[in-house]
């Protein structure tokens, strides 16, 4: 819209399934609006036009309180209220119920750009590309600051935390390229954290995923691999074994059971928990084992992790899974009098090993 | 408010003739007075300056987001002017301003005390202002602060800016508000003359008693919460930093227990003021004295359950947002009570237009767009697209601006007389007030436009979307004309307290302690007398003043009164 150099837009565009409901929320409490700044600004000209000093009126006998009258402009626009809390809340329930049958991306904020992992394996920068009609819901981390995931014509946003999974969903419905901002001020950059969201036809994504995401030549790794490829390179495999074993619990079909913890609480396996775990594993110790796993925090970026524990989720017992002959014999936990820095001392667990030299290591 | 001198009663030191602004003439008298007239008037030269400061800040925003490339800041600098003019007005000037200067000046007079319970500590308190004032000064001088006024974890910890000292700055200010809520607090409780009841007392009076209520209860939490941002950022403790163990959505929750109710302690005392205005200018007693009183009551206490609509998409549950949702829904209620009984004083009331009456009637537009607007943020769902965005700054700009300075200005103008014991030019005074409706609204109506299209709030560029650029010329447009509107009053008000005309005690005819029962300007001691208050509150005469004006009504203009 708009004359000559003068462009402008009244309403920003409509493209996702919620986007029409969310804009008929918003139209009703503009209507609302409207409507009592109406009213209350045309009774104060009237009265100030009528009730000017000087006129001719009635002025006697004035009411200085009238408990009726303070009840009914207190009780209508609370029931207006009311119901229009209940029919937010309803949309906002709607919106945050992550669909079932969402193509899942993963999302990492970081100053001062988005970065995207499609589950095949595909990444991005400042892009996302997806089909028109397909439900999407990203799972969302920040390697820094606070950011807010803004898709201003999905009418979709959440913050992207550090040192915690968020969740965002949206169904585009309509082809076309949309903006991606970040909403959280988040450093020198923060205007320039933008990007765009590619909504694409089911061929025409088909042909671009064919093209190894438009970029990339080669099949790239999907994030399940590219999590097992870490799991192997680190070795996690060495304590993690498919059974539990005095060294370490198995992680085999972790994912979503409640685990008890060595302080008595229970916890949820979810991706947060794998997640905590990976980084700082002494803050929840799975009840019965001790405090030996090294910290991953440092050495493993966001990224990293976030493969890590996608390949974590889809691990699940196997036949032919054993206790390890050599981990029952040279068990550091057996000894119940030792504490954790006793095991660590004598050299030969695996919490030990961030404490060797790199000499010694070889 | 009639009341009667009690004329057996002596006043404990011999009365003075002199007023307290000639009563001595040296600096030391000014820096040392204890007098709360005087410390309201020291209290009104820092927050203008303060002011201007802030001013300047937004008006260098407003020139660089003309162009979707930017024309003057570089995007470091930008974000140090947004924070600064943010810390500047709010800390340094919005929760300060009605209570430290009108407040100051008038709850003794109105109540008909001799002074604050503790004088003192009311000095302390400007000069813990002023120490935070310069700290935060100092710390823009020396290369500034990046981070926003709200400090959002882990980017305030993990800025490279003069944050820590900022926020020592804001540390200390706010105990100077948290001193003059206590100050208020036992001098409405002790020091009411015989015969001031509760009931009696003028609603600017329960208006600033809630505010410092909520100053008290809310300021230790950001303070305490500032201050372990410092402990962070000097030490390492992990509090809210997630890499040294922390939570940053700790860090929101606790940010927002205050800040959430700051909004409170910046507009209830505006509410005090306009109650005032509209009562005298419509020569009526108001309409729903407890229901006015006990609503300001209700927003402090309200205002203290729904800091998480701020945090609606922080990661916090649904369903505790939806919990948050709903009080804030509840809110508004409290805020409308207020606007409809305004409303309902005019009615049959005796109405003129001066210069504090148009301020209040501004006031009362922007107040309600200020305050429906923010239905669309406490809706769980509308709020999903607009937080982070320029509706946001619009929303809070009516609220602050258009409804907190309005009504600051209204005050200063209708109490002018009082303070100074002259008057302004009429003309001037209500030309600004009309220029500033007019640049206020040309100023941040686009920017609810800007909000809806999807503009966030703190972008230094926006040249993937040159379409906003016309929005936010008409924004900078209107904040020129808005500044203009500012500094207007700056200029005649300054001119008038040296060369105004000479005001009686009572130019309004107003009713009320400060008016009827002391000096313009009032002396060192306010009353001569001790008083016995014996009469209620607004007790005017809409029809008899009505009466004597109805000759001049005839031969007037429209607007009536300016000839």
């Amino acid at each position: 819209m708009g004359w000559g150099p003068f462009q402008y837009n009244i309403m920003p565009e409509s493209a996702s399934e919620h986007a029409p409901y969310y804009d008929a929320l918003f139209m009703t409490i503009t209507g609302l609006t409207v409507f009592f700044t109406v009213i209350v600004v045309a009774l104060i000209m009237f009265f100030a036009a009528k009730y000017r000093r000087g006129t001719k009126m009635d002025r006697r006998n004035v009411l200085t309180h009238h408990t009726g009258l303070e009840l009914i402009w207190m009780g209508v626009p609370l029931l207006l209220a009311l119901a229009m809390f209940a029919w937010s809340s309803k949309n906002f329930m709607n919106v945050r119920t992550m669909p079932k049958d969402a193509t899942e991306i993963f999302c990492i904020g970081k100053q001062w750009m988005w970065h995207f992992q499609h589950m095949n394996g595909i990444r991005e920068n400042n892009e996302l590309h997806v089909v028109v009609g397909q439900p999407v819901k990203l799972t969302m981390i920040s390697q820094d600051v606070i950011h807010a995931m803004y898709l201003p014509e999905m009418r979709a946003q959440y913050h992207v935390v550090p040192g915690r999974y968020t969740e965002l969903s949206f169904t585009p419905t309509k082809p076309g390229r949309y903006k991606i901002l970040c909403a959280m001020h988040c450093g020198t950059q923060h205007s320039e954290m933008v990007g765009q969201l590619y909504v694409m036809n089911p061929t025409e994504y088909a042909d671009w995923i064919d093209k190894g995401g438009n970029k990339y030549k080669a099949k790239p790794l999907t994030i399940v691999e590219a999590g097992q490829q870490i799991w192997n390179e680190k070795a996690c495999y060495n304590c993690h074994t498919g059974v539990d074993n005095p060294r370490a619990p198995s992680l085999a079909g972790i994912s979503g059971k409640t685990r008890k913890m060595a302080d008595g609480t229970s916890v949820v396996a979810d991706r947060d928990y794998l997640r905590e775990s990976i980084k700082t594993p002494h803050n929840h110790l799975t009840a019965g084992w001790e405090n030996t796993m090294p910290v991953y925090g440092g050495t493993l970026t966001e990224l990293q992790i976030l493969q890590l524990v996608e390949y974590i989720q889809t691990l699940t017992p196997q036949k032919g899974d054993y206790v390890r002959p050599d981990l029952k014999l040279n068990t550091p936990g057996s000894d119940s009098d030792s504490t954790p820095v006793d095991i660590a001392n004598k050299g030969n667990s695996a919490g030990n090993a961030q404490f060797r030299t790199s000499e010694e290591r070889r | 408010m009639s009341s009667t001198v009690i004329e057996s009663g002596t006043a404990e030191h011999p009365v003075s003739e002199k007023n307290y602004l000639n009563a001595d003439h040296t600096l030391k008298s000014w820096l040392l007075t204890v007098d709360h007239k005087r410390i309201g008037i020291l209290y009104l030269i820092s927050v203008t300056f303060f002011f201007f400061i802030g001013a300047i800040a937004a008006a260098m925003i407003r020139y660089e987001l003309t162009s979707p490339k930017g024309i003057l800041l570089s995007s470091e600098v930008y974000n140090k002017t947004f924070s600064a003019h943010g810390i500047y007005m709010v800390f340094q000037f919005l929760v300060v301003a009605i209570p430290a200067v009108l407040g100051n000046f008038l709850i003794p007079i109105m109540i008909g005390a001799r002074d604050m319970a503790f004088p003192r500590l009311n000095l302390l308190s400007w000069y813990m202002f002023m120490t935070g004032g310069t700290l935060i000064t100092l710390s823009f001088i020396l290369g500034g602060v990046d981070a926003g006024w709200t400090f959002y974890v882990p980017l305030s910890t993990l800025s490279e800016t003069q944050i820590s000292l900022c926020l020592v700055g804001i540390f200390i200010t706010g105990f100077s508000s948290i001193f003059t809520a206590v100050n208020f607090i036992a001098t409405i409780h002790k020091m009411r003359a015989p015969g001031m009841t509760w009931y009696r007392l003028p609603l600017f009076i329960w208006a600033h008693y809630a505010t410092a209520v909520v100053v008290l209860l809310g300021t230790p939490v950001v303070a305490i919460t500032l201050f372990l941002v410092v402990v962070e950022r000097g030490f390492g403790f992990g509090i809210f930093s997630p890499e040294l163990g922390g939570d940053p959505v700790l860090f929101q929750h606790l940010f927002w227990f205050y800040s959430h109710p700051a909004v409170y302690i910046m507009i209830l005392p505006a509410f005090g003021i306009i109650n005032e205005l509209i009562t005298c200018f419509s020569r009526r007693p108001i309409f729903g004295y407890r229901f006015i009183a006990y609503s300001s009551l209700a927003i402090a206490f309200l205002g203290f359950l729904v800091w998480g609509h701020h945090m609606f998409l922080s990661s916090q549950s649904a369903f505790q947002g939806i919990v948050f949702s709903l009080i804030s829904w509840v809110l508004a209620i409290p805020s409308a009570i207020k606007v409809f009984n305004w409303t309902t004083t005019m009615y049959k009331g005796s109405i003129h237009f001066s210069t504090p009456m148009l301020y209040a009637l501004g006031f009362m537009g922007l107040f309600l767009i200020g305050g429906l607007t923010g239905l669309y943020l406490a809706s769980i769902d509308t709020d999903v697209h607009l937080t982070g965005t320029y509706f946001i700054v619009a929303h809070f700009h009516y609220v602050m601006v258009g409804g907190t300075i309005l009504a600051y200005l209204g005050g200063i103008h209708f109490w002018f007389p009082k303070m100074f014991g002259r008057t302004y030019s009429e003309f001037w005074g209500r030309l600004s007030a009309m220029i500033v409706f007019i640049g206020f609204n040309l100023t941040f109506f686009p920017q609810f436009m800007l909000g809806y299209l999807g503009m966030p709030r703190r972008y230094h560029y926006y040249y993937f979307a040159p379409e906003w650029q016309f929005y936010h010329i008409l924004s900078t447009a209107g904040s020129t004309v808005l500044g203009f509107g500012f500094l207007l009053p700056g200029i005649y008000l300054t001119y008038a307290v040296f060369k105004g005309k000479k005001s009686g005690p009572n130019p309004w005819g107003a009713k009320g302690l400060e008016w009827e029962h002391t000096a313009s300007p009032p002396i060192t001691e306010n009353f001569a007398k001790p008083l016995l208050v014996t009469d209620n509150v607004y007790d005017y005469n809409p029809d008899e003043d009505s009466k004597m004006y109805e000759k001049e009504y005839e031969d007037d203009s429209m607007l009536g009164g300016v000839r």
